[in-house]
């Protein structure tokens, strides 16, 4: 895989805004990712990611602002930029009717490929995105997960050093999700720079360096997934007790172990006991001895990080919904 | 925001280090020769085309849907309503229907295969993709309308035999078939180019399908296709005998039969340039704006 030529951020977005009629699809987005890196757009539905990748491929041509791609510039050499990206976007965009091999090689040629390369190209995708098999088959019998890994493969065809995935696997089973997951993984760390949308908090948190979450078409909030979790708050002891009568000795113990000052939490139906830890796991072998000690009976204990669904929900008030239904801008 | 601040490189920096020119930022947008992006256009041209002509073999039932509607169409006409028609001249009513049969198959072939086609394209994200690639823009419409026009091209041919089975007798002579052919192979490309600015802009393959053939049906019943105009009422005749459906019949018709063609071939070739001539630029400009909903 090619490394950047370039000085500076492989991705960057200074301003862009751009309506769609009374619709504010961007109000001032500013991106930059380096080269090398893996940025995850973050955000609800209508938030304007696919606009913000839409502008970067080059697809939408925003109302004000700049945006470089590999060190060009979008607006002003369209063209340079499409030979240096890949883009996959939020349906499998490949022809159903003819067969994998015949897409890539399509593909393969209007890059620009002599014919023999693009076949060469393509038996090699094919190889590595375990559709070998499925090569000759027309693509309107594959499974959703082969469709995404066929149209992952199709935006690697010329190894470009920028990669576009508008929400990869949306869509897609556990299994077929996790297995695109280790393609891209394998991918980064190749070199690739990429920028991943999704309003999956998981999938951020596995595949991305730093996380951009946008709402209402701008970013309210950047940061590596760690940097993005403590602005919640630190981690959490939480122990759900297996009799209502314990609750008390529980709660005893906790807030002998909870920072000055911090309340310990509750919850009686649930029979659940949570407080913000201090010392990470020696407090909380600390408490399970003094717990075993006075006879509490555990049915579950553990050290809870805030997930990125807390982090969204601090930042913008509103949990992080994924609403498929609703119109994408 | 806790990103720190780093310029783009200057355009010196890149050879500093080695690096090709033309890929230093800040570079002035490669410009191609024109020779040069011809070319690529009609290298690009031609695989979207070669994509057209597989999915017409990947899809049979869209060649063999739209040979056995006309094929009804002939059997209705030379068997039903045929009877009923007369067409005077010395002419059977048989050897009068095909040249209709042909326009009306062609027409609704072009604009349905094209506009249905590129709607099918945009809805699945088809067009974004070619729209991301370094490729010729022109070539996704151009690969598909040639395509659409060899298809079209067969169909013809299985009408042709269709009507020589229910004695269908042309007289005419080789030249004026091969001018007739021609003829409706220039129907068959600027009709496409109505259905992919029709399909670009609906946007929807059911929707081309159900509303944006509707206005096929006035153009082809009210015009010379199936009865001579001399039946109609006046105010029908003044729009049947001047629009472009009847002229390009009436030229068919006069070549497949040996008949004098007169000014009419001319007059339907100026009608279906011009209607490329408003159609490609309308379709071209839909293309650019295009953008797949959800």
């Amino acid at each position: 895989m090619s490394a950047l030529d370039v000085a500076g951020p492989a991705i960057l977005a200074e301003g862009l805004r751009k309506r769609f009629g009374e619709t504010k699809a961007l109000a001032g987005l500013d991106l930059q990712v380096e080269a090398g890196t893996v940025l995850g757009l973050l955000g609800p539905n209508g938030a304007g990611k696919t606009t913000a990748v839409r502008i970067l491929t080059t697809l939408v041509v925003p109302d004000r602002g700049r945006a470089q791609v590999a060190g060009i510039d979008v607006m002003r050499n369209p063209e340079g930029v499409r030979a240096r990206i890949g883009l996959t976007g939020q349906y499998a965009a490949v022809d159903e009717f003819l067969t994998g091999q015949e897409n890539l090689e399509m593909f393969g040629r209007l890059y620009r490929l002599p014919r023999r390369r693009a076949r060469v190209r393509a038996d090699e995708l094919l190889e590595r995105f375990d559709l070998a098999g499925a090569a000759s088959r027309v693509v309107k019998t594959y499974s959703g997960g082969m469709r995404r890994r066929l149209d992952l493969a199709a935006s690697l065809i010329v190894s470009p050093p920028v990669l576009f995935l508008d929400e990869p696997t949306t869509g897609l089973d556990p299994r077929s999700r996790l297995g695109m997951w280790e393609l891209i993984e394998e991918l980064v760390a190749q070199g690739t720079t990429l920028l991943l949308t999704t309003q999956y908090l998981d999938e951020a948190d596995r595949l991305a360096d730093r996380i951009a979450v946008i709402d209402s078409g701008r970013v309210i909030a950047e940061g590596t997934s760690d940097e993005l979790k403590r602005r919640v708050g630190g981690e959490r002891i939480e122990l759900t007790v297996a009799r209502h009568g314990s609750l008390e000795h529980a709660r005893e113990v906790l807030s002998r172990h909870a920072p000055q000052g911090e309340a310990v939490h509750i919850e009686e139906r649930a029979r659940r006991v949570s407080a913000p830890a201090e010392g990470r796991a020696r407090g909380l072998a600390d408490v399970v001895r003094e717990l075993d000690a006075a006879g509490v009976e555990l049915d579950d204990l553990s050290l809870r990080r805030p997930t990125l669904d807390d982090v969204f929900l601090t930042l913008t008030g509103h949990e992080a919904e994924a609403d498929a239904g609703e119109q994408e801008l | 925001m806790s990103t720190t601040e780093r310029r783009p490189a200057e355009p010196g920096r890149g050879a500093d280090r080695g690096e090709r020119a033309v890929d230093a930022p800040g570079a002035m947008p490669r410009r191609e020769r024109p020779s040069k992006r011809l070319y690529w256009m009609w290298h690009d041209t031609m695989v979207i085309a070669e994509r057209g002509l597989r999915q017409t073999t990947r899809i049979p039932e869209l060649l063999v849907f739209a040979t056995v509607q006309s094929a009804m169409f002939v059997l209705l006409f030379r068997y039903v309503f045929g009877g009923a028609i007369h067409v005077g001249k010395g002419i059977s009513y048989v050897n009068y229907l095909m040249a209709g049969i042909f326009v009306q198959t062609v027409a609704f072939g072009a604009t349905a295969g094209t506009g249905i086609g590129l709607a099918d394209d945009l809805q699945k994200g088809l067009v974004d993709r070619f729209r991301s690639l370094p490729m010729s823009r022109m070539a996704v419409l151009l690969g598909r309308t040639l395509a659409d026009l060899a298809r079209n091209g067969l169909t013809v041919i299985v009408m042709l035999l269709v009507g020589l089975a229910v004695g269908f007798r042309p007289e005419g002579s080789p030249l004026g078939w091969l001018a007739a052919v021609g003829l409706m192979l220039i129907l068959s490309f600027s009709f496409s180019w109505v259905g992919a600015a029709i399909g670009l802009a609906v946007r929807n393959p059911e929707a081309v399908q159900a509303a944006g053939l509707i206005w096929l049906f006035p153009l082809t019943f009210a015009s010379s296709a199936f009865v001579p105009i001399a039946t109609m009422p006046s105010w029908l005749r003044v729009f049947a005998e001047n629009q472009p459906i009847t002229k390009l019949v009436d030229a068919v018709r006069a070549w497949a039969l040996g008949q004098p063609v007169g000014s009419t071939a001319w007059i339907a070739l100026a009608w279906c340039l011009g209607i490329l001539a408003v159609a490609m630029p309308l379709a071209v400009r839909f293309y650019r704006r295009a953008a797949t909903l959800k």
